[in-house]
Order: structure tokens, then sequence, then C-alpha cells
């Protein structure tokens, strides 16, 4: 049933998961660290060694329109961006999300302008947050094709409809190689089954308006109102997708992702590549005797509140490291998780934590730190302010290049 | 199904039946609606449009279409991106076979000027380069009409807009020249491109008509006399529409991908733009209060230079050849 293990990078990864998914269409436009995917499937569909047929557009505001459009067709679409190109393509995503089409796209999770950089963070898919995709954070390779096509599942399926986004991180995901255990064609084919809208088409002798626009706030709020059903349904439809993924792979995802978790008193909270660092902290912590675990956020959208209150309720102190900044407010998942607790009568002291924007290192010194605020407000009740994590060697070094640049060192 | 364009030589030869129905939200006297009548006559229900924000976003307002083919509404700036799409998926499900060859449509882009001069040039422009195989109707009402009429680079020189008002300082409102269009859809080198006026229906059927033996991109800029922009009684949409053409201000014309621009319909003696100018408010400032010779003279002098060198690199039809007379 299954290949042995290929080495494969996150990106060649997702080429695979859509390539296992069959896809018909792949419209691509060029942008690091995203662009071996596209280039993958490129020589693939050259070599007719798929029969998705690869367009290269002028955008990703073209490429997103074309995704969009040939899903509305009746066409299985993959489609692959990241940072600056899915910002780019902002308004297609709120605009075919609306259209209701299931399509998936590839998110290589790389920190946004200005300053232009390369490496990751989730400012990017973030910001596509309130959109009405489906969003999955992978943390390995592995996790990334099968997430390809467990995302087809979930936004195929007739209570959801709605697009999806896998997202991995650039460069420590998208460029390293890891052993993968890849499906057989067949059993993906049996899986995903073929792609046949009854709710979408362009047909002669079946016309259909689409996207068309409404007046008045009542029907444009019956629209809006069914997707945000429809990305809540996508909750139940996971599970029951996640469960016959693993009765084919023996591979089992949950909407969360919990390590030493079952008598942990202190939690972290992280997603992607990084919770792997996390993994690493709380294997420390254990042999100082701290009772710490990892919560790792794998589904963002639908948010699961429910199986992180079900985590996290009746925990003495909770540690959110958000890979992301809302400038003048903050991490963006600590808000959530913290409406997700706030009835909760057991709710732990919930800490705030900003880190590895742009990639930057989160270091064992600074999951120590992390560790000891914790342990203080499990016995004190005290919680510090939110922290920005930056270490004094980082401040050293930042410090080098303002002197370089003329200016003064950082104070 | 294709016939011999020169089988329009009568309005009777154009279909009765109607593609784009009545009643929509649309201003009355719509001169770009009419084009797309027109054009819909020649196409028929085997179409799917596919729309950028604009004026015709208005035809499709749910639940209702006015259309017996389909219609996809896209953005502003990517509606030729969602024909690529359209036309890609239509391809590869025929190929794989799971859409039967007589369930294909045409795909026709609909959008304004402002939409296509400027939003959406890029998306456009890949497009046509890619070769693809649709059509682009663009209604060219010269301003950004359904946000109340401001200007886009499709707008005249000394139009006033609400953007290019009228002051003291600045007397002629519309201070440059509109952007070339044809041109710059010609040097893609798309399989056809033609300039059309619905107040000229047998020429605009003749050049859908030869467009459907072309395979790739199709490309038609409207006129489209707006009489909410321009400022003219809606009743009067056909006498500025015909103004507009026989002033040789919009000249009616085509060319095919690597052939010379041929002049379709040449007025026998030119009409002075003022005659044109005349008849919509947005030009009243160069009549009241005080005339402004200078401006009327240059936008003359334009349409002189311009029928100057058409009548000698480019090729021009004999005289009024082959087209509807004036009425």
């Amino acid at each position: 049933m299954t290949a042995p293990p290929a080495m494969l990078t996150g990106n060649a990864a997702a080429a695979w998961g859509a390539r296992l998914a069959d896809v018909d269409y792949v419209p691509a436009f060029p942008i690091t660290p995203q662009t071996e995917i596209v280039e993958q499937l490129a020589r693939w569909s050259a070599a007719g060694e798929i029969a998705a047929r690869v367009v290269t557009l002028d955008s990703e505001h073209s490429m997103l329109t074309a995704a969009g459009a040939a899903a509305a067709t009746g066409a299985r679409v993959f489609t692959a961006t990241s940072s600056q190109g899915l910002l780019y393509g902002l308004e297609l995503l709120y605009t075919v999300a609306g259209w209701r089409v299931p399509l998936v796209l590839v998110n290589v999770s790389r920190g946004v302008a200005s300053p232009i950089t390369l490496e990751p963070d989730h400012d990017d898919v973030l910001a596509a947050r309130d959109a009405g995709w489906l969003q999955i954070h992978a943390e390995t390779c592995q996790e990334v094709v099968d997430s390809v096509l467990l995302a087809y599942r979930v936004a195929e399926d007739p209570r959801v409809r709605l697009p999806a986004i896998v997202n991995l991180d650039g460069f420590t995901l998208s460029f390293t190689r890891e052993p993968v255990e890849l499906p057989a064609a067949a059993v993906a084919a049996a899986y995903l089954g073929p792609y046949a809208p009854r709710h979408t088409a362009i047909r002669a002798g079946r016309p259909m308006a689409q996207g068309v626009a409404v007046l008045g706030g009542a029907a444009y709020s019956y629209f809006r109102y069914q997707m945000h059903l429809a990305a809540e349904n996508a909750l139940a439809v996971h599970e029951e997708a996640a469960a016959a993924f693993a009765g084919l792979t023996g591979r089992r995802y949950g909407l969360v992702d919990g390590y030493r978790l079952e008598d942990a008193e202190l939690v972290l909270v992280m997603s992607n590549s990084f919770a792997t660092k996390g993994r690493a902290a709380v294997d420390r912590a254990r042999v100082d005797g701290v009772p710490l675990g990892l919560l790792r956020l794998r589904v963002l959208r639908p948010f699961p509140r429910d199986a992180i209150r079900r985590a996290l309720a009746g925990r003495q102190a909770v540690a959110v490291l958000d890979q992301n900044l809302s400038v003048g407010a903050g991490g963006i998942t600590v808000t959530e998780i913290a409406h997700a607790l706030y009835a909760e009568p057991a709710r732990p002291r919930l800490l705030a934590y900003v880190g590895g924007l742009g990639g930057k290192e989160i270091g064992e010194a600074e999951f120590r730190r992390i560790v000891h605020d914790l342990r203080t407000a499990a016995a004190t009740g005290e919680v510090p302010a939110p922290r920005l994590l930056f270490t004094e060697a980082e401040a050293a070094q930042v410090g080098a290049l303002l002197r370089l640049a003329g200016k003064a060192a950082a104070s | 199904m294709s016939r011999d364009p020169r089988a329009y030589r009568n309005l009777k030869e154009l279909a009765r039946e109607e593609f784009v129905l009545p009643g929509t939200a649309l201003c009355a006297g719509c001169g770009g609606l009419e084009a797309l009548r027109l054009v819909a006559k020649v196409l028929g229900d085997r179409v799917v449009y596919v729309n950028a924000a604009g004026c015709f976003t208005m035809l499709a307002v749910f639940p209702y279409t006015p259309f017996r083919g389909s219609w996809l509404y896209t953005t502003m700036a990517s509606a030729p991106a969602g024909a690529q799409g359209i036309r890609d998926a239509l391809d590869v499900l025929v190929a794989r076979g799971r859409l039967g060859p007589d369930e294909d449509v045409e795909v026709v882009v609909v959008a304004g000027d402002g939409a296509t001069y400027d939003m959406g040039l890029s998306a456009t422009s890949g497009a046509v380069w890619r070769g693809l195989d649709f059509w682009y109707l663009c209604y060219d009402n010269e301003s950004y009409g359904n946000t109340g009429v401001q200007m886009s680079s499709a707008t005249p020189y000394a139009a006033r807009t609400e953007t290019t008002p009228v002051t003291g300082r600045t007397p002629h409102g519309m201070d440059r020249r509109r952007k070339d269009l044809f041109e710059i859809w010609r040097a893609h080198r798309p399989g056809y491109l033609a300039t059309v006026s619905p107040r000229y229906p047998l020429d605009l059927a003749r050049k859908v008509e030869k467009a459907k033996s072309v395979r790739g991109p199709k490309l038609f800029l409207a006129a489209a006399p707006c009489p909410t922009g321009w400022e003219f009684d809606p009743a009067t949409t056909f006498h500025v529409a015909r103004l507009q053409v026989e002033t040789g201000l919009f000249p009616l014309k085509e060319a095919a991908a690597d052939g010379p621009v041929t002049h379709t319909y040449v007025p026998r003696a030119r009409r002075p733009v003022e005659e044109y100018l005349r008849a919509q408010g947005r030009f009243r400032h160069l009549f009241e209060p005080a005339r402004q010779e200078a401006v009327i003279a240059r936008i003359q002098a334009d349409v002189d230079a311009y029928w100057a060198r058409a009548g000698g690199s480019e090729s021009a039809a004999p005289r009024g050849a082959g087209t509807e007379e004036p009425r």
C-alpha cells in the first residue's frame, strides 16, 4: 500500500500532495520560498507524469483569480504562494471563498515587508485568517503531504465547500528533507474520489450566474453567515476525514496536537515547524522535573475552540508563543485562545509571548525564561506583561549592524 | 455556429432573438449595454461572461441575471485571469473526458474602460500574450462611470469629470489625451481586434462573426456613449454615438494578428468635432461662458492628424464602403 519512505523537502511534499490528489489545474507564480513547488509540478506536467495543466499567470492576484474560476468551472485546483504573494492576492482569497470553491493553496510562510525578508513567521498566513479559507498548519514534511490530501477531502465535502490553505514554514520546512511515506496513488484516489461538484459549474445548457452582486445587508449577511456555518461544519468533517485517513495510512491528525499533555500542569502553545523546538523544550523541562507539555495549533480555521478548551482547562499556566505580530496588539492566537478559555471556571493563567519573527531562533534560554515565568505564574498567580522575545546576543548583533549603518546602538 | 460575415447586409440579418434580456438596473440609454446586446446576438447563449467591477456588475444582482448564458463576477483587476482559469478548466475537463465537447462555451470578458485601461492591464496583457482563446469586450464610457464619473486613462482631453473639474486654474478639465488602448492591444498581436460602435450594428456584427473563426484573443473596444457621465438626453444616445464616429473621433477599425489596421468605415466627410462636443454637457465649458478656441482646435487637429496617418501607412477601406448609412 505504501512505498518506503522518501527523503523529501517540505516543498517536494507539497507538490506530491497535489500529484496524489490528481489535480486538474495549477495556476502558478514564482516566489521564494515556495517556487520549488510549482517548478516540480511544471516538470511533471511537461513530462506527462501528471494530467494537470500548469500555467504561469502575471501575478498572484491573477493566479488566484484563475484558480477560483477554474474551480468554479468544475476542475480540482492546486496552487501555492508565500508572503507578499499571498498579500498581493488577498482580495481574491476573500472573493473565491465566497464562490464556495474547494481549491487548495499551499502557503510557504515568510515574514512580510517591511523590511522585506525571506525567513518564516506567520503574519502572511494569518492575514488571510478572516477570508473564509480553512487553514491547516503543518509541523513536518509528512504532515504537509498528508494535510494536502486531508484539505481536499474536507474542502470538497458538501457540508463545507470552502477553499483551504495548508501552511508550512519557509526554509525550516520548505528546504529541509525528512523521511516521508507517500500514500500510493490508488490509496489517495480512493480517499478523495473524483471531484464532480454539483453546486458550481460552467456548462453550455446549464447556465449559472456566479459571484453576483447582492444589494442590502440581509442578503449579504445571509451568504456570509453561510460561509461561517460551513467553516464550523469543517470541525466535525475534519475529524471524520482524519479518521478515514488514519484507517488508510495509520497516521492520525487532530484539530490540535498534544505532546506530553497527559499530566502537564504547565503548557506551551505553538504552531508549525517551530513546535519541534517546543517539543525539545518540553523534554528538557521534564528532565528537570517540570510538568510541562505542548499544545500545537494545527487547524487554525475553523478555530477549534472546544478542542483547545478541553486541552487547556484545568492546567495551572499556559504560555502562548505567537510567531506573528499584530502591530499595536501583540500576538494573534493568544487572544483567540483567551476567548476559548474565558468561560471556563478552571481557566489557567495565560502568558503571551511573541518570538521567531522572520525566522529568528527561539533558543534554549528563551524557553527557560518562559518555563520560569510559567512556574512563577502557577505558584504566585503573577502574569508578566506580554513579552517580545529578544536575547542579549541578538541585541548585540543588531547593535553592530546599527553602528555599521551609522545609527546609534540599540537601546 | 458561424456564418459568412458578409451575410450581415441589413438589420434584418441580425438575430431577432435576445440573449441579454431587458429590465436591468443600468441607466436608460446606455450605449455600452446596446453594444453588449448586439455582440450577444451574434454569440448566442453558449457563453460565459467574466466580469470586472464596473457598471456592468450591476447587470446580475441576486437573484436576477439578464443573461441566457453564464456569468462570473471576478474583481476589478483580474477578469482576464478569470477567463484563463475557465478556459483552461474547460479544456482539461474535455481532455480528461469529464465534460462533453458539446457542453463547451465561449469565454467573454466584459469590462469597462477603468478596469481595462488601468487596473486590469497586467492581467489582460498576460492573457493575450499567452494566446488565450477568449473574447474581450470593453465598454468604453471614458470614465469610472459606476462610481459617479471620475477620470480614467480613457477620458478624452478636455472632458470634465468629477476628478478633472473645470476651475479657473483648470479651464479645460482633463489635461491629457486618452491612452491608445487599441495600439496597446495590437502590440500583443492578438488573433483579432476591432473597435465597434452600437450605432453601427452591421459593422459590429460582421466583426464579431469574423472573429468567431479566430482561435486566440479576440478583443473588442466598444464605444459606449454614457448619458449619465457625458451629460446628454438618454433619447439621443445614437445621435451622440453617430457623431463620435462621423467626426472621426472614434474610428471603426480592425486588425488580425500580424496584419495591417483596416478602417471598416471611413466617414465620407468628417463632421467638425465641435458638433460632437456641443452635444455633451461634459464639454460645455469649451463653449460657455467663453469659447475656448485653442482647446477645440487642438481636439480637431488631433483627429485630422490621426486620419492623415490612417490614409498613409495604414490602409483605409474605400470611403463609406460596405457599411450602413447614417440615419
